[in-house]
């Protein structure tokens, strides 16, 4: 479905040192840094995929998801989509795929929704009665009854969202690419979004490419995560996968009656302690939680525990300092 | 929900929804059109002073300049080149371009087919209250009738194709936006030669001879200039047709390359951010 071979993006940034002196040499002499957004980046994915894009900021994952909507032309690489090239038959391709870049409007400012989206089925020459059925569905689920008559511009930010994402699908895509989609979005919108995402993908094998910087959209949609860093791909992977890697230790938290002497516990670190609670976080490579209990269960009576595995966001990170970026 | 209207065209939607954004600005074009009859006034006044002490044989007979300057400030939102589509401006410079650029259009076509549309929902707003109203001035101070069926033609035909012009001229504002990231030195540099070069400053017929020799070798003269001309017959006959012809060819040129340089532009664009 999505084949990328080798592809290299440059961009040309000027730079110049701080300070007047340098801001007049720079009118004479320009100097120029090369960025290497994206560094020989291959991967395939399939129809019906999920895939999570995910990577520090300025890694290219808004890059990489340009050339695949054929917005920029990487210098050198194929890409292929569909049996299409995006930046050669950029017209017919673009199609078949829907974008939410969650930065940007798509949408008119000044018109009620409607409007915006009635351009839209003239734009990708979606039948009458298709459209109709598109719109409902859509409506319905991202709940925008509400506000289809109502101006952008006199939206907030969680409607709007909705209301762009509707937009991106009216033409009914076969490839989504998500781009930061829940942005700023509070929780409860956040979870619709994501609810809508796994219910397209489901009924209609809607490929989703999605990059966030929210791991827990990437825990709730995806099963394959894309890591790019400084433009290169450094890691091709499930997430359970990732998280297996790194998932190091358990935080185990107890409450029991009063022990004032803190008890200690092999092959685990004790973070906090007082006279009812205490924080101990487990070497899973050494020990398991089964053991800390049973050991623990000697001297102390516990009268409630609690065992967490390592957040996501911590997972990430971990996964950002091995490689380095 | 409501049941879309009939399948439309992209470029006639788009035209459609530009349309319907413009015309929702009533108080400014009542403002507008006000600011515009001040202006014709005064314009007009200090022409007429001129005019009633100056010796000789006036350059173009009163009337037509009167003329002149009341269409000019009719059909002002087809004419003036500092205005541009804010929104399409900054949708280059922060990148909300994005979206356009995956739209399976001809985008030179869309957007021109936008900026017109923008044009046209301004003129529509202002130029009947200012023609009907200045139709019906005191006598110095009317504007004529066109010459003719012949006269009021030419001027349609004229108007339209520099409508058309406008718009493959506004054309290079956004493509050296592309370039420049920032609309203010492309709009005001065009926006000032312009206003200057079409006429719109001084009407060029009251211009020295070398100067109007000069103009005939650029664009702008054929945007604004010679519709007005061709209503009140100062220009007429074959030299009309002539000069249609001239306009036509510079219609086409500049789609032209303002297609190619549209291309060129589209392939080396960054969208920065995000």
């Amino acid at each position: 479905m999505i084949e990328l071979t080798h592809i290299t993006k440059t961009f040309k940034v000027a730079r110049r040192g701080k300070g007047a002196g340098a801001a007049v040499k720079a009118m004479f002499h320009r100097e120029y840094k090369l960025v290497h957004a994206l560094d020989d980046v291959s991967f395939h994915i399939g129809r019906g995929e999920i895939v999570g894009y995910i990577g520090p900021n300025g890694a290219g994952k808004s890059t990489s998801v340009k050339v695949m909507s054929g917005i920029l032309v990487p210098e050198s690489g194929a890409c292929e989509i569909m049996g299409y090239t995006p930046w050669k038959q950029r017209r017919e391709y673009v199609r078949h795929i829907g974008v939410v870049f969650g930065q940007r409007t798509q949408l008119w400012w000044d018109v009620p929704v409607q409007d915006s989206y009635d351009l839209l089925q003239a734009i990708y020459k979606i039948p009458n009665e298709r459209f109709r059925l598109t719109c409902e569905m859509l409506t319905e689920t991202l709940g925008l009854a509400d506000f289809l008559q109502t101006p952008l511009r006199q939206l907030s930010l969680g409607q709007r969202m909705r209301a762009e994402i509707a937009g991106s699908l009216l033409h009914e895509p076969e490839i989504l690419f998500l781009d930061e989609p829940t942005i700023g979005l509070d929780a409860v919108s956040k979870l619709a979004v994501r609810q809508f995402i796994k219910q397209l993908n489901a009924e209609r094998q809607v490929t989703v490419i999605l990059t966030t910087h929210d791991m827990h959209d990437i825990e709730a949609l995806t099963d394959r995560i894309l890591l790019i860093g400084k433009g290169k791909i450094l890691h091709d992977g499930s997430m359970a996968g990732v998280k297996h890697r790194f998932d190091t230790y358990r935080t185990l938290t107890l409450t029991f009656t009063p022990h004032t002497e803190p008890v200690p516990l092999e092959h685990a670190e004790l973070c906090s302690w007082s006279a009812e609670r205490a924080v101990y976080r487990l070497d899973t490579a050494k020990t398991t939680v089964s053991q800390a209990i049973t050991a623990l269960g000697g001297q102390l009576n516990i009268l409630d525990m609690t065992s967490e595995n390592p957040p996501v966001e911590e997972i990430i990170a971990g996964l950002y300092r091995e490689h380095n970026i | 929900m409501r049941v879309s209207i009939s399948h439309l065209n992209p470029y006639l939607a788009l035209f459609r929804i530009r349309m319907i954004a413009g015309l929702q600005y009533r108080a400014a074009a009542w403002a507008g059109a006000a600011t515009q009859f001040f202006w014709g006034f005064m314009l007009l006044s200090i022409y007429l002073a001129f005019y009633r002490s100056g010796g000789g044989e006036p350059p173009m007979p009163w009337p037509q300049l009167a003329s002149y300057i009341w269409l000019q400030q009719a059909f002002l939102a087809l004419f003036g080149l500092w205005w541009q589509d804010n929104e399409l401006l900054s949708s280059i410079t922060n990148g909300h371009v994005a979206y356009e650029l995956c739209r399976p259009c001809d985008l030179y076509a869309f957007w021109s087919t936008r900026l017109l549309a923008m044009r046209l929902s301004n003129v529509a707003l202002r130029c009947l209250p200012i023609l009907t109203v200045t139709f019906f001035l005191p006598a110095t101070y009317r504007l004529s009738p066109p010459a003719g069926v012949a006269g009021l033609l030419l001027f349609l035909l004229s108007i339209t194709l520099a409508a058309l012009l406008n718009v493959a001229v506004s054309m290079f504002v956004y493509i050296l936006t592309f370039i420049t990231l920032s609309p203010v030195g492309s709009r005001l540099l065009i926006g000032v030669a312009s206003e200057f070069m079409m006429g719109s400053i001084i009407p060029i017929p009251l211009m020295p001879v070398w100067i109007q020799r000069l103009l005939n070798f650029f664009p702008f003269r054929y945007i604004s200039d010679l519709p007005l001309r061709l209503w009140s017959g100062n220009i007429y006959g074959r030299e009309a047709l002539f000069q249609i012809m001239v306009q036509l060819a510079w219609l086409a040129g500049l789609c032209v390359l303002g297609h190619v340089c549209f291309r060129r532009v589209c392939k080396r664009v960054v969208v920065q951010g995000g």
